[in-house]
């Protein structure tokens, strides 16, 4: 089985650097490290345990600023086969139907039972990119997945989809696009020899140009402006006994018409 | 001149056929935006069952259209929506929708943003209307708020819960029934099951209040008072990463990177430290109040209050003094 996984890299969270360029607003990616995307990290985990007991391999597909192979030797070093890095300066500060567009070209030159992806992305994408591909690729659409089980003999794969009242249990074809979210279970840390190991493995970074079909199309968004929201008010600290801050808390609650 | 083109909301079901509460807040935004750009403003639900909640988009708007599709019966309904609604749309030609920014409303607007090459401004926390939409995002967990707009007329816009108080219209709209002809091009996926969980519990995205438990509550038996403050304060359980991954409350509470993001009136954490990857998704809470032995915890620089004290000797305090009050 062959899974390919969407991959993203964001700034780190912990960081607090993230700024946007004022000329043009893009992300300034050389004031803040960036790390692959939080949940991204969970579908490759679901991807290679899945390949892991049934055969197969994991590849990550990404459309990337060409910083990004540092950061995605992360992902080989999990345990990802290769990886294909979408990289072009035409590509910068692309909007969500550039982004869709590109990746389905991308990988209609790209054989898979199934394709990952991330629920969202912690840079502030809205969650929109997956659904858009695989309504591309014409592949079955199955989001927010707590649980996937790929059953190659009759080439269909099960999954729950998290559900505002539980669960969904979804079946479709393989081929399918899954959306993975962080219920598949925590990530590996990479090992010293995964380390190693992706240092020699193929990571491919091709131009626009090289992809069939793909272009950049004019942006159909634009940023006017970013600003840093105003700080919150001053911390009101109480260092009191249980009841008398209880009392404090509520009479706090009773202020700001809370209750 | 023709008038200009309309302003279309998504509306969304919920699992019992309603109407999802997002919808009432993306259809009360898109009213006032409606009324700043004089330009009609149009509901519509697409589903097996459309008319209770249709009805109920009508107290909100002037217009609903109602799209009865039976295969969203027992397939995943947001491709078969956005498939339809796309059709829709290039039909009727409007120049926006608006959908909510929950999961629903993201798979819908990522299907119809592919199929007619629309635009998305993605979950916005706020929308002027200047010669178009303008819209505020939060980004970057919060750090940074971007404005931005289309560059062209048209366009699709996802709203984050909570950010728009819901008021019904002064009077109530009609509901037409529409049909989309032809068959689904979009592969189907199957629902081969519906599993109610037993321990769902009220949705936090959408709540006022929270009462929020970390790693501090101990366990799964620690979150007993934190339910029981939730209920006297008529609000959701949230829970922090560190919590659900030891399985002590499932991970739909989860609030933060890689859980939900929320923007409650009142948070209140509960043996919360507040690192980063947790305050990305709740930062931008009206007020925070937060309950640590920690005095050097993370959140003590954020909350607006915060009690030095350990929580299983203040939060039952809380939950008395309430409970006094309410008499």
């Amino acid at each position: 089985m062959r899974i390919v996984v969407l991959v993203k890299p964001v700034p780190d969270t912990a960081s607090s650097g993230e700024r946007l360029r004022p000329d043009d607003w893009r992300l300034d990616r050389a004031a803040v490290p960036a790390v692959v995307n939080a949940n991204d990290e969970y579908a490759l985990e679901a991807a290679l345990k899945l390949t892991e007991a049934q055969g197969g391999e994991v590849v990550m597909v990404s459309m990337a600023p060409p910083s990004a192979p540092e950061t995605m030797r992360k992902a080989l070093a999990m345990g990802a086969a290769s990886g294909t890095l979408v990289t072009d300066p035409a590509l910068e500060g692309s909007d969500v139907v550039t982004t869709t567009r590109v990746l389905a070209a991308a990988l209609k030159d790209i054989e898979y039972d199934l394709l990952f992806a991330g629920a969202d992305t912690s840079d502030g994408g809205g969650g929109v990119v997956p659904a858009g591909v695989a309504t591309l690729l014409g592949l079955p659409y199955l989001s927010y997945a707590a649980k996937i089980e790929p059953d190659e003999a009759a080439r269909t794969v099960r999954v729950r989809r998290i559900s505002p009242t539980g669960f969904d249990v979804l079946e479709a074809p393989m081929p399918a696009l899954i959306v993975c979210t962080q219920a598949l279970g925590e990530p590996r840390y990479p090992s010293l020899k995964g380390i190693m190991s992706a240092r020699s493995k193929e990571l491919t970074t091709i131009a626009l140009g090289d992809v069939a079909g793909a272009e950049a199309s004019a942006a159909t968004t634009a940023v006017l402006a970013a600003i840093a929201p105003p700080p919150r008010a001053a911390t009101r600290v109480i260092r009191a006994p249980a009841d008398e801050a209880a009392q404090q808390v509520v009479a706090f609650l009773v202020e700001r018409r809370i209750v | 001149m023709a008038a200009a083109a309309p302003i279309w909301v998504h509306g969304e079901l919920a699992p019992d056929g309603s109407l999802a509460r997002i919808s009432t807040e993306v259809a009360t935004l898109a009213r006032e935006l409606g009324a700043a750009a004089k330009r009609e403003v149009v509901g519509v639900i697409v589903g097996s069952d459309p008319t209770a909640a249709a009805s109920e988009l009508a107290g909100f708007l002037p217009r609903v259209l109602a799209v009865t599709e039976p295969q969203t019966a027992d397939h995943a309904g947001a491709t078969i929506v956005g498939e339809r609604l796309a059709a829709l749309i290039e039909r009727e030609k409007p120049d926006f929708l608006f959908a909510g920014a929950g999961p629903e409303g993201r798979d819908v607007s990522g299907v119809v943003s592919a199929l007619t090459g629309l635009g998305v401004l993605v979950n916005a926390v706020a929308v002027r209307w200047e010669d178009g939409p303008v819209v505020d995002m939060s980004v970057f967990g919060g750090k940074l708020t971007t404005t931005s707009r289309f560059t062209g007329e048209r366009g699709i816009v996802t709203l984050r819960p909570n950010v728009v108080t819901a008021v019904p219209a002064q009077s109530a709209g009609t509901v037409e029934q529409v049909s989309v002809d032809g068959p689904l091009k979009l592969p189907l996926v199957k629902v081969v099951d519906r599993i109610e969980a037993d321990d769902v519990a009220a949705p936090i995205e959408e709540a006022r209040i929270i009462v929020a438990g970390g790693r501090g509550v101990g366990g799964p038996d620690g979150f007993g008072v934190v339910e029981e403050l939730a209920q006297a304060l008529g609000g959701a359980v949230g829970a922090t990463r560190a919590a659900v991954d030891a399985g002590w409350i499932p991970y739909a509470q989860q609030i933060g990177q890689t859980g939900k993001i929320v923007k409650p009136a009142l948070y209140l954490a509960l043996g919360i430290s507040g690192a980063i990857q947790h305050k990305v998704g709740m930062q931008t809470a009206d007020t925070i109040v937060a309950v640590n032995r920690d005095p050097d915890a993370p959140i003590a620089e954020f909350a607006d209050l915060f009690v030095v004290g350990d929580l299983f000797e203040v939060a039952p305090a809380i939950l008395a003094a309430l409970r006094a009050r309410a008499g």
